[in-house]
């Protein structure tokens, strides 16, 4: 078997585009879901309004990029404010059900037969990301990394430079927001929304915020997920993504600023680990009872399997605490 | 920090303030805080409140009492805009209130807290309490990313607080999460936060219920000091002795309405609330009419206390069971 084939897969798994995508997705849930207490599972959605807000514009509208990133922005800030108005007043059971429902309306209307001029249907958009690559500092080639255990392309190079800038950024900006008074008043209505009402916070607008917030981080999850491929593609973003983007969040640990980056980088090392290494060990006939197209399904399963132990044996996640989980079982 | 005196004035000065009230149901105050006309609220068929007019005497401590589901908390919840009137209103400090949302009832000076006690229990102790103080800059998104526009109020809300909990005799649980506290320190650090706000009115529903004895004689202390401090106390309790040691008035609902008001001491001998509170313990033998009217008081109690999503609709487990 060829470990140094499947531990430099997985590596180049665990920083790159695929990581930094579920992290900012992931990111934006913290914000929501690990702060706040807010269910959205609609995430998906706000990732497609970002890469189709840059792929419309450009590829149908033929209108500058930046342009795109700007209606992009203002557009997942649009969808926040859609599905919060109705549904924060109510028990968060409601949010859960309509941001689900959203993505699939999302996903459908882009990948509508109606509207292929503008989306371009189930093939989706291309031509759009020029501009993005226009701007590489990384001169054409490729480059290896630690003495060429891993390796990226020039393209490659720029998507994860600019994507783990936006996700230090992003990290950095809500540090400073949980520490300050601003951030406490999120987590105690995670806690119990009616007690910061009695403390004179107006709830519905702290929810709305963090929704915003997490929304507009999500859309940049889309601008990443977009541009890496050069492609955005209505199916990418089913409600699968989403669910990803929670197993990511758990894993790394919710309510920490930390979490969402490493529970990324985990999740897809150890995606492409077993994947990886599932197909050399049946390639090299080290696994003689599975064939190479079950690997898939299998890879799901003993990572799901992983998850399962995780949470029974660490259910803070990595970076948890786990004194405030203990206080659950009070 | 009060002496004797003032502790003695601040009493006597309400107790004034009540001589020679009629012990009439809305009876008018000399300078009410608090004013509530006509409010009422009804679950399905149930009128769980029903309160024609009353009025809470500012600088005093007044009771609420009455059997359980008489809708105390109920009309607390009407009062703090956490549920919406079906009808009514009300004035706190001559200011339109019905309808107003709770927060902003809050920032108004007049606080409540909970039968089922609201700590926050991933947060820290001393976190609760600063969460408490009004006007935070550092509670805006954008103020909270620069520290330094909000580093010296929140020493100023941090000393407040270790003032506060130092009182409360909870400083040295200052960094303990809150859920890591006992039942008791948990309704004290309920009362300390809601204190944060600097209210005029405080309202504590049922402050003592499930505090051990040793705690309940401190948790008086405090709220007379609120009304020595100059604040209106307007809290519900059980507990008659509790009630005569230290209300300056006594309020009594049953079935939604308030049946009769009076000085603490004499209430207990006012035959409506003999019949009030003898009525949910009935020993003669129930009439035909009577006996359907509590099956149904029962069922609508068990469909409440079915309903999750009620502000406390299982909040009776906890205060004992009057009504047997
Ligand atoms: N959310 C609710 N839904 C239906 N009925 C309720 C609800 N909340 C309270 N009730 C009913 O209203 C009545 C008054 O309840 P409550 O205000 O809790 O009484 P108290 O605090 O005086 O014990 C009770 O009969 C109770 O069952
Ligand atoms: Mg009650």
């Amino acid at each position: 078997m060829d470990w140094f084939l499947i531990f430099s897969r997985a590596f180049e798994a665990g920083i790159g585009s695929e990581a930094i995508i579920y992290c900012l997705a992931a990111i934006g849930l913290n914000v929501q879901f690990g702060y706040t207490g807010l269910l959205n599972f609609g995430q998906a959605a706000f990732l497609a309004v970002g890469a189709y807000s840059i792929a419309t514009t450009v590829a149908t509208f033929g209108l500058p990029f930046f342009l795109g990133v700007g209606i992009g922005l203002v557009l997942s800030v649009l969808l926040a404010l859609l599905l919060g108005i109705p549904t924060l007043r109510l028990r968060a059971d409601y949010l859960a059900i309509v941001t689900i429902a959203a993505a699939e309306i999302v996903r459908i209307i882009v990948r509508s037969v109606a509207l292929k001029d503008t989306f371009g249907g189930t093939d989706g958009l291309q031509e759009f990301a020029h501009s993005f690559y226009a701007l590489n500092v990384f001169p054409a080639g490729q480059y290896s990394i630690l003495g060429g255990f891993i390796g990226f392309d020039h393209r490659g190079m720029w998507v994860l430079l600019v994507g783990w800038v936006l996700v230090a950024l992003v990290s950095v900006i809500l540090l400073f927001a949980m520490k300050s008074p601003w951030g406490r008043v999120l987590k105690a209505i995670r806690e119990d929304e009616d007690a910061v009402r009695a403390l004179g916070k107006n709830v519905f607008s702290y929810k709305m915020q963090a929704l915003v917030i997490g929304g507009v981080i999500g859309a940049v999850a889309g601008f990443i997920f977009a541009l890496s491929r050069s492609s955005a593609q209505p199916d990418l973003y089913s409600t699968e993504l989403t669910f990803f983007a929670y197993t990511v969040l758990i894993l790394g640990g919710a309510a920490r600023i930390l979490g969402p980056i490493v529970g990324a980088a985990l999740f897809w090392f150890l995606m492409i680990f077993v994947k990886t290494g599932l197909e050399e060990a049946i390639n090299k006939q080290v696994i003689t009872f599975l064939n190479v197209n079950q690997v898939g399904a299998i890879q799901y399963m003993i990572i799901g399997l992983g998850l399962i132990l995780l949470l029974i044996f660490r259910p803070q996640g990595i970076f948890g605490d786990k004194r405030e989980i203990a206080l659950d079982a009070r | 920090m009060h002496a004797d005196t003032g502790f003695q004035s601040r009493k006597a000065a309400a107790l004034a303030a009540f001589e020679g009230l009629a012990s009439e149901p809305g009876v008018p105050k000399p300078d009410p805080i608090l004013v509530v006309d006509n409010v009422v609220r009804r679950f399905g068929g149930l009128t769980a409140v029903d309160v024609a007019h009353l009025e809470v005497q500012r600088g005093s401590i007044t009771a609420l009492i009455g059997p359980n589901g008489a809708g105390k908390t109920t009309f607390f919840n009407q009062l703090t805009g956490f549920d919406t009137a079906d009808a009514g209103e009300w004035t706190f400090n001559g200011r339109k209130m019905s309808g107003v949302p709770a927060y902003k009832v809050a920032r108004q000076g007049m606080v409540r807290t909970f039968q089922l006690t609201k700590a926050l229990s991933k947060l820290t102790v001393v976190e609760n309490m600063r969460l408490g103080a009004q006007r935070q800059r550092g509670e805006n998104f954008f103020a909270g990313l620069i520290p330094q526009l909000w580093r010296g109020q929140e020493s100023l809300i941090t000393s407040e607080a270790e003032e506060l909990l130092t009182r409360f005799k909870l400083i040295a649980k200052r960094d303990d999460f809150a859920g890591s506290l006992s039942g008791g320190q948990r309704k004290l650090l309920e009362m300390a936060r809601a204190l944060m706000g600097n209210p005029e009115l405080v309202m504590l529903d049922e402050p003592m219920a499930g505090v051990n004895p040793a705690l309940t004689q401190s948790l008086l202390g405090h709220v007379k000091n609120l009304r020595e401090e100059g604040m209106t106390v307007l809290f519900v309790e059980h507990d008659m002795d509790m009630v005569r040691d230290i209300s300056d008035w006594v309020i009594v609902m049953a079935q939604g309405a308030v049946i009769a008001e009076g000085p603490p001491h004499t209430i207990m001998s006012d035959p409506r609330v003999i019949d009030a509170y003898l009525g949910a313990h009935h020993d003669a033998p129930l009439s035909a009419e009577e006996a359907e009217q509590q099956l149904h008081e029962a069922e609508a109690e068990l469909t409440a206390e079915a309903d999750q999503t009620g502000m406390d609709g299982n909040s009776r487990k906890e205060s004992g069971d009057e009504r047997g």
